[in-house]
């Protein structure tokens, strides 16, 4: 894989990390859409606790995993809220980018590898098959040009 | 209550039911990861680990909507379907259910197949339906992009909702007294008001993955343009 890809990859690892890790403190604690749904019926109080009333809600179970150390959104043990919601953030994403990542890796397709030393031939076969050599010497697809053309313009 | 959760929690669609939506999902994923092979090369494999995980941030970040006391948060079908493909995309949001449920306790894992055939599949077929027609329609300018990326978005959340509600009708526990439609009107509105929020989250990603890799969306490369189908929709794009 190019240069450019792993730093495309490792920009937007970094943003969800601050997204997850940061920005989740700042999210709306009041229940989601389907949450709210399913409430339709019964009275809250302010921590959106049923008081009374009859909803689809009242029959919520249990959890199975519900003692995970990371259940709910919060790493146990970690008092401070901010930190808890964060590091619980920052673990899921990064969970979730190496089991995404592995996995669709050992599905790829395994073909032909091209010149580029960007993987085998993609879905855009006329793009990559205009592969020719730029000014400085790299090789560079269609779109690659194009985009650079577009920079420029 | 835990007001943490986002998907549907255990007890809310009785257990056959569930164990019946439980294989259909583990059917439909099968045949995203067959198919899904095709597109998966060793430029898109990276890319949808990237996207599962960003979908994970992102769901995090519930929104308030203009109804008081009700949030919203990015369900993430429609960005995962315009940036890797209907097939890779159904994947990275189910892979991300799968990470909720068992590791964060969000959505029951008996509901798995329930919140996999809303969220990763409905969601994510119909914004993609949406995004090859709209794509084909409107001009191939930023403009049209985002009108894409957002009415797809906004579809697809509605859409997932209405999932539920069959769901609820087929095993829901709790006798609604004959009042379907009143939950199906309830989860529309309130997701159509979540679904601009998606709309907007979704339009935003995918006009900035667009500047910066106009390569890496799948939409644009898999649905060229029939006046000049060779030609990368990147240098057009503005």
């Amino acid at each position: 894989m190019k240069n450019r890809s792993w730093a495309f990859l490792a920009g937007g690892l970094l943003v969800a990390l601050l997204l997850a890790g940061v920005v989740s403190n700042y999210a709306s604690s009041h229940p989601d859409g389907l949450d709210s749904s399913l409430l339709k019926g019964c009275t809250v109080d302010a921590d959106d606790n049923i008081v009374g009333g009859s909803c689809p809600a009242q029959q919520a179970r249990e959890h199975e995993l519900g003692d995970s150390p990371l259940a709910d959104y919060g790493v146990r043990g970690i008092e401070n809220s901010f930190v808890s919601t964060g590091l619980s953030g920052v673990l899921g994403v990064l969970v979730t980018f190496a089991i995404g990542v592995g996995g669709f890796w050992l599905l790829r397709r395994r073909g032909t590898t091209s010149t580029t030393g960007d993987g085998p031939a993609t879905r855009d076969a006329t793009a990559d098959a205009a592969t020719t050599t730029d000014a400085t010497g790299d090789p560079v697809t269609a779109s690659d040009a194009g985009r650079r053309t577009g920079a420029a313009g | 209550m835990e007001t943490l959760a986002m998907h549907i929690s255990n007890g809310i669609i009785d257990g056959p039911v569930a164990a019946v939506f439980a294989a259909l999902a583990l059917a439909a994923l099968t045949g995203c990861v067959l198919r899904g092979r095709r597109d998966l090369d060793d430029r898109l494999a990276p890319m949808a680990g990237l996207v599962a995980a960003f979908i994970f941030a992102v769901q995090m970040l519930n929104f308030p909507i203009f109804t008081a006391g009700v949030s919203g948060h990015l369900l993430g079908g429609a960005l995962a379907a315009m940036l890797v493909g209907p097939w890779v995309g159904a994947l990275c949001v189910a892979v991300v259910l799968v990470v909720q449920a068992l590791i964060f306790g969000d959505g029951g894992v008996a509901m798995l197949g329930l919140n996999i055939t809303n969220m990763a599949l409905l969601g994510t077929a119909a914004a993609y339906l949406l995004i090859a027609v709209l794509l084909r329609v409107l001009p191939r300018t930023r403009a049209g992009l985002a009108v894409t990326a957002f009415v797809a978005a906004l579809v697809s959340v509605v859409v997932a909702s209405q999932g539920f509600v069959v769901e609820y009708w087929l095993g829901g526990t709790t006798d609604l007294g004959g009042n379907l439609a009143g939950l199906a009107g309830t989860m529309a509105g309130v997701h159509l008001l979540i679904g601009i929020g998606e709309g907007l989250i979704t339009a935003t990603t995918v006009l900035t993955v667009a500047k910066v890799r106009p390569d890496l969306v799948y939409a644009l490369r898999a649905l060229p343009t029939p006046a000049s189908p060779a030609v990368p929709v990147s240098g057009g794009v503005r």
